[in-house]
């Protein structure tokens, strides 16, 4: 594939003026990438210790209720609100619409602070019950 | 590919007719994240506690535990594709591409394996 390596190289994330839309989509990849990670190893974690027993189960609740714990969980909690959030409005933009550069704008503000509202609801609900 | 013709050299670097169906199973996946993943969130909320012996019994049950089986089969399937694009644009050198997308089958496989076996285990009632 001698040929490949002299494609030519599109401009990157240097080049470009930062705007809303450049910032959700990076973070709507971010968070996915972070989720596939962290999340789902996470989530494996949980149903094995769950599945090993008691003594198991315990081990994970540790770890979980720690403040490291607590930083991960609602770290990947975020990451999924936001992603969800962010996923929404692409499939708006899949159907073709929402690119007018005032409402793509809009909407690439209010994903995020969507994804930070979600992620404050659904903790302050598990916290305070 | 062909060397001597600039349409031999496009041909060699354009589609290669498979993306629309990863597109659109993305798009499937995403629909299932969402609908279980939701589910999920909304079982934590409801749940009076997160201790063991609640837990298990809430998973023990049928609709629960084929819930949980569809949300490891979706959210792995979908992080599988999302990975294999970051991968695509970030890794140039296509012997080391083969090698991450190998790995990356292996991982997610066997992840998703290992999940849907803790669930069948829980919910078949397995002594732990």
């Amino acid at each position: 594939m001698a040929e490949a390596k002299n494609r030519p190289l599109s401009p990157h994330l240097q080049i470009w003026r930062w705007g809303p839309a450049m910032f959700t989509s990076i973070l709507h990849r971010v968070t996915g990438n972070g989720l596939a990670v962290a999340g789902l190893a996470v989530l494996l974690w949980w149903l094995g210790a769950l599945a090993g027993g008691e003594a198991s189960y315990a081990t994970f609740t540790k770890h979980a209720s720690a403040w490291y714990g607590m930083v991960v969980l609602i770290g990947i909690s975020w990451a999924f609100f936001n992603h969800m959030a962010s996923g929404l409005r692409h499939f708006v933009l899949d159907v073709g619409a929402g690119f007018e550069l005032g409402s793509n704008a809009l909407w690439s503000v209010l994903t995020p602070i969507a994804g930070i509202l979600l992620t404050a609801a659904f903790w302050a609900y598990l916290l305070l019950r | 590919m062909g060397n001597g013709t600039s349409i031999g050299r496009v041909r060699g670097l354009g589609s290669s007719h498979s993306g629309s169906h990863h597109w659109l199973i993305q798009r499937f996946t995403a629909i299932g994240n969402l609908l279980l993943v939701l589910w999920f969130i909304a079982s934590v909320m409801l749940l009076p506690n997160m201790h063991y012996l609640t837990v298990r019994e809430w998973l023990a049950r049928p609709v629960p535990a084929t819930a949980m089986a569809l949300l490891i089969v979706t959210t792995f399937w979908h992080a599988r594709l999302g990975m294999q694009v970051m991968f695509e644009d970030y890794v140039y050198d296509s012997g080391s591409k083969f090698a991450v997308f190998a790995l990356l089958n292996l991982v997610t496989f066997g992840g998703a394996a290992f999940g849907l076996f803790c669930i069948i285990r829980l919910a078949l009632g397995a002594p732990a």
